[in-house]
């Protein structure tokens, strides 16, 4: 690997792992000086590897050069306090005791608590979301923004206040206890679901930056199974339905970035690999009596892996979200109910209950009552599909609805 | 919105009783699909539980093994809901399915203080 391949690449990989080392040896307070001394060392790591070549071993190097730089860091913070604090006298240097881990261990920890701090429920759902992918997933400022169609400032606005915040509350970077997984576990799986979902349901033409949002959504619910005490079944069932949402990330979209639908996908292009990871990790989460929303919609995705349309398949589907829907309310689900109703129960039936949602100006409530409506009378079809036209927000949803409405004005015609 | 608690009174002592076990057994799907409508409709105030069907019956002197039927029927499950007006919680309680093998569903308005 060439430096401009290289540097990047451990950018990604090594960044993350020096900011929650030193973090968590600074506290939260000083999160700027160890996002400094790291974004220093790959500065110098630039600076030395082209005039010098790659060392044999880039990522050792760059500890090591992180090392130096903490210490000297420490020892310039500690002649700042001597001399303005003359009183106080260190009996030895501070910075020889002082004990900078870069072990695989230790990384592995330090990730973990600054998972739990960023996920603390003193910050806001939009600015957690920014700051992990900046802090716990190394991406810069511009590649958030592009990923949320936004500006810089805009996430550069959101990951201060997400750092105000922590430091106002005066978080501790700590090995969470077990009372504190207890507690904020479930935050953490849904800043890591939202992440996940940022990545798979984004409207930015970034392919390859939103697999890779998915891919650090995946990475972080890794870290979780890796430690024995937060390897919860929630938390296994989270990882199934990433896999499963995962394998059709290919199949969704055609050579010119289309969107293509569920039941136009070509299913050769599903990744066999990820769904059977996804069985697996569901097989593992199926253990004690706990059913988290995270367990129902693993099961509803692991029926979407199944191609065929069996009745056992959109039965199964009903109860689940049935019963996802009893521990977990949303518009989405509410209506991914009502289609699954009207696999099993008929077009007629799930009219009914479709009409009973209410959820007026809802672009996804009129295209399924344009579904539904189509073939039992394509009038009403249409008009819940030009209802559906007018609460469009992108260039993809609005051509597939006029697909549909192209159809139906021709039959009508026919007719 | 006002909550809303649905009682399902049933037969649970006769020996002939309606709903027949069996017939329970075949109420599970669409019961399941009724909650579910309901819940589709955020208009669930909570998962419901199922009960235990015996019980305790308390009263100042005594405590007798339930369920509490002075008359022939007894709770046999219980929602609670969201709904506009008792006209409103009535039309979800006769999507219950129990109602058809001769249950009996209870609508009670809950009071806001004042």
């Amino acid at each position: 690997m060439d430096n401009h391949v290289l540097i990047p690449h451990l950018f990604r990989t090594e960044y993350r792992k020096l900011v929650s080392v030193l973090c968590r040896l600074f506290g939260i307070s000083h999160i700027e000086v160890a996002e400094d001394i790291v974004s220093d060392t790959f500065l110098t790591a630039t600076e030395t590897w082209s005039l010098d070549g790659v060392p044999a071993n880039p990522t050792a190097w760059l500890y090591t050069v992180a090392k130096n730089k903490t210490r000297n860091q420490l020892k310039r913070h500690l002649l700042f306090e001597q001399k303005l604090a003359p009183a106080v006298t260190y009996e030895t240097d501070a910075t020889d005791i002082l004990e900078i881990d870069f072990s695989e261990k230790h990384i592995a920890d330090s990730q973990l608590a600054m998972l739990f701090t960023v996920c603390d429920p003193a910050v806001s759902t939009a600015s957690q979301i920014a700051l992990a992918l900046n802090l716990l997933c190394g991406f810069g400022i511009q590649e958030i923004a592009d990923a949320f169609l936004t500006n810089k400032e805009v996430i550069y606005k959101r990951i201060n206040r997400a750092k105000e915040k922590l430091k106002a509350a005066a978080i501790k970077i700590e090995q969470p206890s077990l009372s504190a997984i207890d507690a904020r576990l479930e935050v953490v799986l849904t800043t890591i679901y939202l992440l996940f979902s940022e990545g798979y349901y984004s409207t930015s033409h970034h392919t390859v930056l939103r697999q890779e949002f998915c891919a650090e959504a995946m990475r972080l619910c890794d870290q979780l199974i890796a430690n024995r005490r937060t390897a919860t079944p929630a938390v296994h069932a989270l990882m199934a339905l990433m896999c499963f949402h995962a394998s059709r990330f290919d199949a969704r979209t055609g050579d010119h970035g289309e969107i293509i639908l569920y039941r136009d996908q070509d299913d050769t292009r599903w990744d066999r690999a990820l769904i059977e990871r996804g069985q697996h990790y569901l097989n593992t989460a199926s253990t004690g009596i706990q059913v988290s929303r995270y367990h129902l919609e693993a099961g509803i995705a692991y029926w979407h892996t199944q191609r065929a349309d069996t009745t056992e398949k959109w039965e199964n589907i009903l109860t689940l979200y049935n019963h996802l829907l009893t521990i977990a309310y949303s518009p989405i689900a509410a209506l991914n109910r009502t289609f699954a109703l009207a696999k099993v129960r008929g077009k007629a039936a799930a009219i009914a209950e479709a009409e009973k949602l209410q959820l007026t100006g809802n672009l996804f409530y009129y295209s399924l009552l344009g579904n539904l409506y189509t073939g039992i009378d394509n009038r009403q079809a249409l008009a819940y599909y030009r209802a559906a036209l007018k609460a469009v927000g992108t260039d993809a949803d609005r051509e597939i609805i006029q697909r549909h409405i192209t159809a139906l004005s021709s039959d009508i015609q026919d007719s | 919105m006002n909550e809303f608690l649905i009682a399902i009174h049933r037969d649970l002592k006769s020996k002939d009783a309606k709903p027949s076990p069996e017939q329970m057994q075949e109420a599970i799907k669409p019961f399941q699909d009724w909650i579910g409508s309901i819940a589709a409709q955020n208009k669930l105030v909570a998962p419901p539980k199922r009960w235990d069907l015996g019980g305790r019956v308390v009263t100042s002197a005594t405590v007798t093994d339930g369920p509490y039927a002075e008359i022939k029927e007894s709770i046999g499950g219980l929602v609670l809901i969201r709904a506009e007006s008792y006209d409103d919680a009535v039309e979800i309680a006769k999507g219950c399915p129990v109602l058809k093998w001769g249950a009996t569903v209870e609508v009670r308005m809950a009071l806001t203080a004042g």
